[in-house]
Formats: C-alpha cells, sequence, structure tokens
C-alpha cells in the first residue's frame, strides 16, 4: 500500500526524522495562509499524488504548471494552488490519463548546500533490508545504478535491530561526509532504518535528503509504502489509503478476493493461479493477441468469485474476447464450469468466450460445457486456445 | 531415486485442525497409501491447544517437539494462517524437524526475513512458503498438488508458480517423460530453498536425469541459476519464464513478480538462460516439447 508524500512525512517526522515545516492545503486561500504562516520568504508548493515525476509533470488542463513549484510570496502561492487543485497532474509515471490533484503540501523552503539519496527496500540477494544511500540525490536511483552504479553503496539493515551506528560511519566515509554531516547521520539514518522496520514498509525513499548549510539532515521528499501483508497489524495505517490514487476495477477486485490488473489489450483473461495467468498472457502476446488484463482468481473460486471475474473483465470496453484458462488441480474442473455456466447467464456475454480446461474430472466438465447449449469455444490445450481466441477477434 | 522426499519421510501437518490443513493431509494420505501398503508416511499434526484430540484418526499434538517425541515425525507442511506462520516455521526447525513445507500464502516480508536469518543457524530445509509444496511420484507427496498428473520418470521439475507447475507436469507426461522430484519453490520475495540448491541437488541425484525449471519476472534468482548451471550442471536443463508480457512496476498476483527498474524481465532471463545452453521454451505450450529437445541435444 502506498501513502502520499505528506502523509508519509507526518509518519517520518513522529518518528524522529527530520522533515521539512508543512503545511495541508486543499484550496488556493489556504495554500495562500500556509505560506504566510511558515513566515520564510521562500516555499514549495507540492502536489499531492502518489506518481512519481511531479516536479517535471505538467497539468492536462495547465501544460505550463509543473506538480512542484517554487513561490516567493502568498499570493503566488495561491496563483499556483489556482492552477494545480482539482486539475489532472500527468507525469512520466502517471500514464497519459495521469492523477487529479485534490492536496496540496507547502513546505518552508530549505538552505540546500548538498543533495544526496537515502532508500531502504527489501533485497531478495540480501535476505532482508538493506539500506542504499547514493551522493546523488534528486535524480531517480535506477539512473544512478545505471549510469555510475560506483555511486551506489549498499548496507544490510537486520530486521530485528536495525542500522549500527558503525554501519552509519561506514556509509558517511563512503559518502565523503566531514565529521558534523556524520553526526547528522547518526541521527537520521538509524531512525530511517527503524521506521522501516517497525512499520512492516515495502519501500522507504528519501530522494533527496538534503545536508542543509547548517550540516542538517532534512528529508525533502518521502515516498513510503507497505506490505499488505503485514496490514493485520498496522491497521491505523490502512486510514491513510487513497482510492482515488487506485484503479476502481483493480479495488473491486481486491475487495472479491481476485488478483487483477489492468492491460491495454483486447483479449480479456480469467485464470487460476499468478504463474499460470502470467504464462496466458504471453501465450496470447505469442499468437498475435493483446491481453487486456491480469486476472488470478485463486484456488478456491466460488461462483460469485468467477462472476465478479467476469463483471470486471467485461467491463473493460476495449474487450474483445475473453479466454479461460483452468488447470484443475483441488479445484475440481466440474465445479469451475459448473461456476462458469451461472456466471454467463448472469453477466450476459456479448464477445466471444474461449475456455480451455485441464486437471481433474476436465471429461465432466467437458460435457457440462458442450450440452449447456451456450456459444462457448472448447479449446484443447493451451496453443489451441491463444489460436482461438486470437482469430475470434479477427474474424 | 529422488530428491528431499523419500520412504523414509515422515510427515505432520502444523495447521491439521483448520480446513485447509485437513483437507490435504487427507488428500496426501490417500496419495501415499495408493502408492505404498507398507506403512504411513502422514502420521498427525499440530494445532497449540488441540492436543490429545484425534481428527479423521490424524493424532493431533500441542507442539511440534511432541509430535515429533511421540511419531518420529521428520518432514512438516504447515497451512498455519499467516500472521503466526513465521512462528509455525521458527518452531519447527527448533524442533528438529528436517524438512519444512510451508503453503500458506501472505507472510509478512519482515517476519520471513527473521525466519530465513534463524533458519541459517539450523539444519533444516525451507520449502516455500507460498508454494504447491513437493512430491516424488509413487513415494509421497507433501502438498497440494493434484497427485495424478505427476508420473515417475527421470525429471527433476523445479518452479516458481503453482499451477504452472502442473501444467508442467501434465505436459511432460504426456510427453512421456515423468518425474523424479517436483518442487514449487514460491513467487514470494524471501523465500527458503532456491533454484541454485535444487539444481545441485538434481545433479547429484542419480535418479535424476534431467531438468526442467519454471521461472518468472522479477529478482535475479533465474540468472544466478544460469551462471549456476554455466559451473555445475551437466544434466540437460529446460526452461520457461512467466510474465514476458507483464507491464514493468505492476505486482503480477506474487509479491515477487514485480518488475522495477528495468531489472528482473522475462527476457533478460530467457536471454541468460539459453546463453548457458538451456532450451528455453517460447510459448508456455511448449514446456514439455522444450525439455524434450534438450534431453535429444545432450543424447547427440
Amino acid at each position: 500500500m502506498k501513502i502520499h508524500e505528506y502523509q508519509a512525512k507526518e509518519l517520518l517526522k513522529a518518528a524522529g526524522v527530520t522533515v521539512p515545516d508543512g503545511i495541508i492545503a486543499k484550496s488556493a486561500d489556504e495554500a495562500a495562509a500556509a505560506f504566510d504562516k511558515l513566515g520564510g520568504d521562500l516555499a514549495v508548493v507540492k502536489a499531492q499524488i502518489h506518481a512519481g515525476g511531479r516536479g517535471k509533470g505538467r497539468f492536462k488542463e495547465q501544460p505550463e504548471q509543473p506538480g512542484v513549484v517554487l513561490v516567493r510570496s502568498a499570493d503566488e502561492a495561491r496563483k499556483n494552488a489556482e492552477l494545480m487543485l482539482g486539475n489532472t497532474l500527468v507525469t512520466i509515471q502517471t500514464g497519459e490519463e495521469g492523477k487529479q490533484v485534490n492536496t496540496l503540501l507547502v513546505e518552508a523552503g530549505l538552505d540546500i548546500a548538498q543533495e544526496l539519496y537515502a532508500g531502504v527496500v527489501v533485497d531478495r540477494a540480501a535476505g532482508g533490508p538493506v539500506l542504499i544511500m547514493s551522493s546523488e540525490g534528486g535524480t531517480e536511483i535506477e539512473e544512478v545504478a545505471h549510469n555510475s552504479p560506483e555511486k551506489i553503496l549498499n548496507c544490510n539493515v537486520d530486521a530485528g535491530h536495525g542500522l549500527q551506528a558503525g554501519q552509519v560511519r561506514k556509509v558517511s566515509h563512503g559518502l565523503g561526509l566531514d565529521a558534523a554531516a556524520m553526526g547528522s547521520a547518526q541521527k537520521f539514518l538509524p531512525k530511517l532504518a527503524k521506521f522501516f522496520n517497525d512499520n512492516d514498509c515495502t519501500q522507504v525513499e528519501i530522494n533527496p535528503l538534503v545536508v542543509t548549510g547548517s550540516g542538517e539532515f532534512v528529508a525533502l521528499d518521502a515516498k513510503v509504502a507497505f506490505d499488505d501483508n503485514a496490514m493485520f497489524r498496522h491497521k491505523e495505517l490502512l486510514e491513510l489509503r487513497d482510492l482515488n490514487e487506485e484503479d476502481e476495477s483493480e479495488v473491486k477486485a481486491g475487495d472479491a478476493g481476485l488478483s487483477y490488473v489492468k492491460l491495454e489489450g483486447t483479449i480479456g483473461c480469467l485464470v487460476n493461479g499468478a504463474g499460470l495467468a502470467m504464462s496466458t498472457m504471453d501465450l496470447i502476446k505469442h499468437h498475435g493477441g493483446e491481453p487486456a488484463n491480469f486476472l488470478d482468481v485463486g484456488g478456491g473460486a466460488n461462483v460469485e468469485q468467477v462472476t465478479e471475474a467476469f463483471r470486471i473483465i467485461l467491463a473493460d470496453d476495449n474487450v474483445k474476447a475473453v479466454l479461460v484458462n483452468i488447470f484443475g488441480g483441488i479445484m475440481k474442473c466440474d465445479v469451475i464450469v459448473e461456476a462458469l455456466l451461472l456466471a454467463y447467464d448472469q453477466v450476459g456475454f456479448t464477445v466471444p468466450l474461449v475456455v480451455r480446461l485441464e486437471g481433474t474430472n476436465v471429461e465432466k466438465a467437458r460435457t457440462m460445457l458442450a450440452e449447456s447449449g451456450k456459444d462457448i469455444i472448447a479449446a484443447t490445450d493451451l496453443t489451441d486456445a491463444a489460436q482461438k481466441v486470437v482469430s475470434s477477434i479477427s474474424a | 531415486m529422488s530428491i528431499l522426499v523419500n520412504k523414509d519421510t515422515r510427515v505432520i501437518c502444523q495447521g491439521i485442525t483448520g480446513k485447509a490443513g485437513l483437507f490435504h493431509s487427507q488428500k496426501c494420505r490417500e496419495y501415499a497409501r495408493e502408492v505404498r501398503t507398507d506403512s504411513d508416511v502422514f502420521v498427525g499434526g499440530v494445532t497449540p491447544g488441540k492436543g490429545g484430540q484425534t481428527v479423521d484418526e490424524f493424532p493431533v499434538f500441542n507442539s511440534v517437539a511432541e509430535a515429533v517425541e511421540k511419531t518420529g515425525a521428520n518432514a512438516t507442511m504447515i497451512f498455519v494462517p499467516p500472521p503466526f506462520c513465521g512462528d509455525a516455521i521458527i518452531e519447527a526447525a527448533d524442533s528438529g524437524i528436517d524438512l519444512i513445507v510451508a503453503i500458506t500464502e501472505g507472510i509478512p516480508t519482515l517476519d520471513m526475513v527473521k525466519v530465513s536469518n534463524f533458519l541459517a543457524k539450523t539444519n533444516a530445509r525451507l520449502v516455500g512458503p507460498n508454494c504447491p509444496g513437493v512430491i516424488t511420484p509413487g513415494v509421497a507427496k507433501i502438498g497440494i498438488m493434484p497427485g495424478y498428473i505427476h508420473s515417475s520418470g527421470p525429471v527433476g521439475l523445479i518452479s516458481k508458480s503453482g499451477t504452472l507447475t502442473y501444467e508442467a507436469a501434465w505436459q511432460l507426461g504426456n510427453l512421456g517423460l515423468g518425474q523424479s522430484t517436483a518442487i514449487g519453490i514460491g513467487g514470494d520475495p524471501i523465500i527458503g530453498t532456491d533454484f541454485i540448491d535444487l539444481l545441485e541437488m538434481f545433479e547429484n541425484d542419480p535418479g535424476t536425469e534431467a531438468i526442467m525449471m519454471i521461472g518468472e519476472i522479477g529478482g535475479d534468482a533465474e540468472i544466478q541459476a544460469a551462471n549456476y548451471i554455466k559451473e555445475h550442471v551437466t544434466k540437460p536443463v529446460a526452461g520457461f519464464i512467466a510474465g514476458q508480457t507483464a507491464p514493468p512496476g505492476k505486482r503480477m498476483g506474487h509479491a515477487g513478480a514485480i518488475i522495477s527498474g528495468g531489472a528482473g524481465t522475462a527476457a533478460e532471463k530467457m536471454e541468460a538462460l539459453e546463453a548457458v545452453g538451456v532450451v528455453v521454451a517460447q510459448s508456455p505450450a511448449d514446456m514439455g516439447k522444450a525439455m524434450q529437445e534438450a534431453i535429444a541435444r545432450k543424447g547427440s
């Protein structure tokens, strides 16, 4: 689960990590008032959406307006807020459709001496959390990793005991920090690692991590995501979820216990198992089609889930045909077909439906399909299924 | 011959009084009894607080230690719910269980980090979590896979995905290629046994003549496996990578199946495997054929 920058900063601040003074604004007046309240002669107005690349992003309705802007007066804050609030910000990460901006974060300007990068993620290879740091703050870390990998420092973080002082000395040396900045690192980095561990994060990214003129570390930006599987022990964090930031059909699927990801193609898929579902997308592509979605109904799909899955797939106007690919293991094929036939009637199919079944009780299931009298195209194996569904569109 | 599971394997189920735990214990017992009439492979289960009961003839114990003492179990199949599953794995390892198969899906990642730190200090081997389990056809299955799709034979099968393992076993079986042992290793970011562990075991197993490995997008386990194959594996290997068409940055069901920053794409992995002589199926429909081709190539 991802949260907004302003929410991440509130949580980090409570955990003792230094962030700039900031105020939330949901109207142009609030933005102007926030500038006055911060009291400086410089502030930053930042659009709050989950996607990154806001500074370089522009608004659909205001093609000149960036998603992050420096302002020098309350009036300037107000004018920029007017151009941002309610409008749609398109960044490199939002896709063409962009995201509507409903909240702004107005922050006091900082005296920036240096910009660093700090991130904590779980690294599969290391088998645990890793602190990643770089002297190249403000640049995407993937870009640094690609262009100058020698500028990236890694440090294992113990999932129980966090980051130790000696490890901070190691990375401080690697970053070329002086004694004063190393002192700031000692105050900042272990708290960041502890925040990661305490909240079951999957990602904490501070980019840039600013070293101020007086040598203090401040998190100028903050990107935080949590492990969905651990939310049972962080119920308070669930309140930070912003459904406006998520795809409506993906949310619906999640509520029904389905795993769904919308894609751009024309062939809807309903599959059991994540690996087989990904492979089914590959198969469609291999035969010249484009998958419209990833959908895993899981191992124990019932009539309600299959019906909901069909509804979600067919709600996508791009879908011109649907492929069902089930390898019945413990979940028997005839049970799936029973659900399929009921769902078929409830949903009302207007596009071709190709069904490939294999596994437990497949003969019985195929007979049920054939005798149903419904306009369902049966396929014998994976290749046959892909060819039939692709040609059903071109025909 | 086989790996991980053999005729001496004795299994308990942690979480046996739950619906899934009992159902699959029954299925596993049924499978073992069909192929072996001499002794029971599934010897009981554990649910703390329900010790002393019997569910469908399975004795229930309060702890793994008690179950080990009274049944001689050396393997466990875990269905404990995610919040408590990390704890259950540690209990099994600490009680002297050799093989831990964790079926449970949805364990918090940081719990698994702590589990894997703990396991490093023990001799226990973990398969999973979030996996279909292990089957040595004709001997025993510890997991949720349908037994009948697996026939006994020369192929060692390793896969990150559940239903895709079934698909592969099915295709192999249709070509007359049974399996020595088939293992689903799970698609989570932190898992126990990985591709390399199993490649090594299959390479050293006289009962395995060829190896099929099925990976997916995310991480670099398949690239590491390719490096290992180059140095250490002499048997024919075929492969498949799921997720060639997956968009970057999106989670595809498995927590591990997410590509970020261009690392871990299907194309990279397929290329790395092909470069070390692995026959890689381009379509999931051709996994069996790829294995057949790999065997033919080595044979000629």
